[in-house]
């Protein structure tokens, strides 16, 4: 940091506690003009309550704030805005019943005699969606845009209040890889123009290929601020989790336990224009993983297999005996199981308690006298909890005040109590912490040895090398390729072969 | 070349057109031209005729004018109809001991009070307006009940009934004045300004919204605010039309007044208001209880098909 170009937000011994718990100790936080910096930390570690501090939602207990070098007491989100921090949400922060010009201005809203002149802010968005080099019609209404266009529509409204900093929090988590590409271009551009960037992120690849430094809190301290030249992923990943080494990582040898019985036979499976002839065998015992580009098929197969979608030719065999399955329920009766992607819409009712939610698919064995047995269902629940490991301080807690690690633990332990004999996950780890990550990576590997079949969508592939035994490239709906562990050397191996070099 | 340019233009625009909010003007075609089929000899499409059920429909009207801003902000205001009740009868009660200002001042002051009761309590303790002005229902209906022994309050202060509700302006009823009036300024402050923008975006993404600097606490409470206030003028115009104040004027009305706003494309769930489109929701029951009434059914068949009508046409309404 010996030519540090002038900070644009430096925030010093920054403190903070909700009620007796300290959440920030003593944080020290600074990005330049012109600087990518990335913030890293599990899930509670601090980052969320550092950056609500920085707009505005949360007051510091203790500290000072500086914008541009000059201090600044940032009361609320007002405030915040007027010292130019623009925040691009996780949970995203835009009017859907509104067109994108008037979410850009809104509260900001350019008049004419007193009434908002539409036509004027119409004019200015394209202005900025000009400078952004990005095409997005002012006049559309947002719940119509994709995920992508949403974000960019985020950016263009801090910019349309003229922010020096823009904090990003995992911006890429739903998009698809070209347009994180154009997200991370946008990026660059922004940084020429002296827009300071915090950058919030799980996945160290992007970290590595956009920022220029990275602060890691941990438990509420910062633990490492350090140029991304002078680091390497390992010593930030050791940052993030404490001592313990990311052995999760670390691929095991599983042959042996990999029975030669097939549990699950597919044959020239097909089902719309994203699905075609696809085959394939999970053995017993075996973890298949499967790779590939957003909008590669593998969403759709896992979902056709278990009777979400309709296929229109092909046969799924179980056991060596072919079965039809039109409906999730008919896969649930046939010891299927899916852990869907997006787990707060389709694994959870979010404002039910834990136990409720773990004990869904299980009530019809929960009975007594025919009725509901509240016993019965606090206790298993209970089992589930302890078997998982999930955090929960009593089991009717409400799923939705749990961490999203522990969130995505319900819903595993959900299916899992079903005692199903396939287990499809899909992107089970995303938006999850690191110490989480390994917790189900490992969780992964047991449900494996205890003779159960796996298949296992993600999209980080260390993660996907380190726990599949085969793992199987689709490619617009085919399967490109069907690689052992063994022959994958390393992950630039399976990313050519996932872009499709041959 | 031009042509095509120009039917790939009306295909994007009609692809854009949403249905869920014009269809309450097709709706309302399609059933006046039905009546006016139909009821063609019975007297329906008499300007007379017409011109009444602008005048029935007048109060229902203006009130979900106040009611589409209350749903674009994601909240309800049950107690529209007994507001307008007590407001009916201070007015009436004010005005005969003291004259014509302090009866008008009096009869606003009702909804100032009960609005900003139902508006404190939903924005700064955060109870659902569904419960606060159900309770408000209830307890405004009975003072109504309790200061008149729920008896009416006869008015006979012409100028009032002539401003309010009774009179004319050359061939123009006052009603019909009012009615325009409340529409006009109802859809361009909707549309136009700062407040309307931020009533739906507080109805929109309440969290988005208050991170984006909208005081959303305050627009609730202006909401509610308002409701009750457009209400208590509604209960004035009862009041002029039918020259008393009664307990029971606007009895039931909220209903009516939210039927009329989800049918002219307001959505339940906020974000979205149509102050033009909820005029013609009010007016499209009009039409309805008018043609009914003129196809000789009797009150209970009225109220059979009016329900039924009523739900196959918000059930189309939200069809996306």
């Amino acid at each position: 940091m010996s030519s540090a170009p002038s900070p644009a937000i430096e925030m010093r011994g920054i403190e903070k506690s909700f009620g007796a718990n300290p959440v920030l100790e003593n944080v020290d936080f600074s990005v330049s003009v012109g600087e990518v910096h990335a913030l890293a930390g599990e899930n509670g570690a601090g980052k969320s309550t550092l950056m609500k501090i920085l707009q505005g939602v949360y007051q510091k207990d203790k500290g000072e704030i500086f914008v541009s070098g000059s201090a600044v007491e940032i009361t609320d989100t007002f405030a915040a805005r007027k010292a130019g921090i623009g925040m691009v949400f996780q949970e995203f922060s835009l009017i859907p019943t509104l067109t994108v010009a008037q979410n850009i201005f809104l509260t900001n809203e350019p008049t004419r005699v007193g009434l908002i002149d539409d036509a004027k802010a119409k004019k200015l968005a394209r202005g900025i969606f000009q400078e952004m080099e990005v095409d997005i019609d002012p006049e559309r209404i947002v719940e119509y845009l994709s995920t992508a266009l949403w974000q960019l529509t985020e950016i263009a409204k801090a910019l349309a209040q003229n922010a020096k900093v823009l904090i990003l929090d995992e911006p890429t988590a739903s998009l698809a890889k070209h347009e994180a590409e154009a997200l991370f271009a946008l990026i660059q551009r922004l940084k020429a123009k002296g827009i300071a960037v915090i950058y919030i992120s799980h996945r160290m690849d992007e970290i590595y290929r956009i920022a220029d430094r990275i602060t890691v809190l941990r438990d509420g301290s910062r633990v490492l601020t350090a140029n991304l030249k002078d680091v390497t992923p390992a010593q930030i990943v050791e940052a993030i989790v404490g001592r313990q080494a990311a052995a999760h990582l670390v691929h095991q040898d599983r042959s042996a336990k990999i029975s030669q019985q097939v549990a699950l036979e597919v044959e020239n499976l097909s089902a719309g224009p994203k699905l075609q002839n696809v085959s394939l065998q999970v053995r017993k015992g075996e973890i298949v993983g499967l790779a590939g580009l957003m909008g590669s098929g593998r969403t759709e197969l896992v979902n056709t297999l278990f009777g979400i979608l309709k296929p229109s030719s092909g046969k799924i065999k179980i056991n060596g005996k072919e079965l039809s399955i039109a409906s999730p329920e008919e896969a649930i009766k046939n010891k299927i199981a899916l852990i869907p992607e997006d787990r707060r819409a389709q694994g959870l009712v979010l404002d039910h308690p834990v136990s409720e939610n773990l004990t869904l698919p299980l009530l019809d064995r929960l009975k007594k006298f025919g009725l509901l047995s509240n016993k019965k269902i606090l206790q298993r629940s209970k089992e589930i909890i302890k078997q998982f490991a999930i955090k929960a301080a009593y089991p009717t807690i409400r799923v939705g005040s749990l961490s999203g690690g522990n969130q995505q633990k319900v819903v595993i332990g959900k299916w899992l109590g079903t005692n199903p004999e396939i287990l499809m996950m899909d992107e089970p780890t995303a938006g999850v912490d690191i110490g989480t990550k390994s917790e189900i990576l490992d969780l992964v590997r047991k449900i494996a040895d205890d003779g159960k079949s796996i298949i296992l969508i993600s999209s980080e592939l260390p993660e996907l090398l380190s726990v599949s035994d085969r793992i199987l490239v689709l490619k617009d709906g085919r399967v490109a390729k069907s690689l052992n562990r063994s022959e994958i050397p390393n992950e630039e191996f399976l990313q050519l072969a996932i872009q499709g070099a041959a | 070349m031009t042509t095509r340019a120009n039917i790939s233009s009306a295909m994007s625009l009609l692809k854009r057109f949403e249905w869920r909010q014009n269809i309450i003007y097709i709706g309302f075609i399609a059933v006046f031209i039905l009546f006016a089929v139909l009821l063609g000899d019975s007297g329906f499409t008499n300007p007379n005729n017409l011109l009444n059920i602008f005048r029935q429909t007048a109060t229902i009207s203006i009130m979900a004018v106040a009611m589409t801003y209350v749903i674009a902000a994601a909240e309800i205001d049950l107690s529209i109809g007994s507001v307008a009740g007590l407001s009916s009868v201070i007015t009436a009660m004010t005005l005969n001991s003291y004259g014509l200002i302090p009866g008008i001042l009096a009869g606003l002051l009702v909804g100032v009070i009960a609005g900003a009761i139902s508006g404190g309590l939903v924005a700064l303790l955060k109870v659902p307006s569904f419960l606060v002005t159900l309770g408000m229902l209830g307890l405004v209906v009975g003072v109504a009940r309790w200061i008149t022994e729920s008896a009416p309050v006869p008015i006979a202060d012409m100028n009032y009934i002539a401003i309010f509700g009774g009179g004319e302006f050359g061939p123009i009823p006052s009603l019909l004045i009012w009615v325009v009036f409340a529409v006009s300024l109802g859809a361009l402050v909707m549309n136009k300004t700062k407040f309307g923008r931020h009533v739906r975006a507080t109805g929109g993404n309440l969290v988005a919204a208050g991170y984006t600097g909208v005081k959303t606490a305050q627009v609730k409470f202006t909401v509610l605010l308002l409701s009750g206030v457009v209400a208590a003028f509604a209960g004035m115009l009862y009041a002029g039309r039918l020259q008393s104040g009664r307990f029971q004027w606007g009895t039931g009305d909220e209903l009516s007044v939210i039927a009329a706003v989800i049918l002219g494309g307001t959505s339940l769930f906020g974000g979205r208001g149509q102050v033009v489109g909820s005029l013609f929701g009010a007016l499209f029951i009009g039409l309805i209880n008018n043609g009914l009434i003129l196809a000789g059914l009797d009150v209970s068949q009225q109220q059979v098909v009016r329900g039924a009508i009523i739900i196959l046409a918000v059930a189309l309404s939200r069809k996306k």
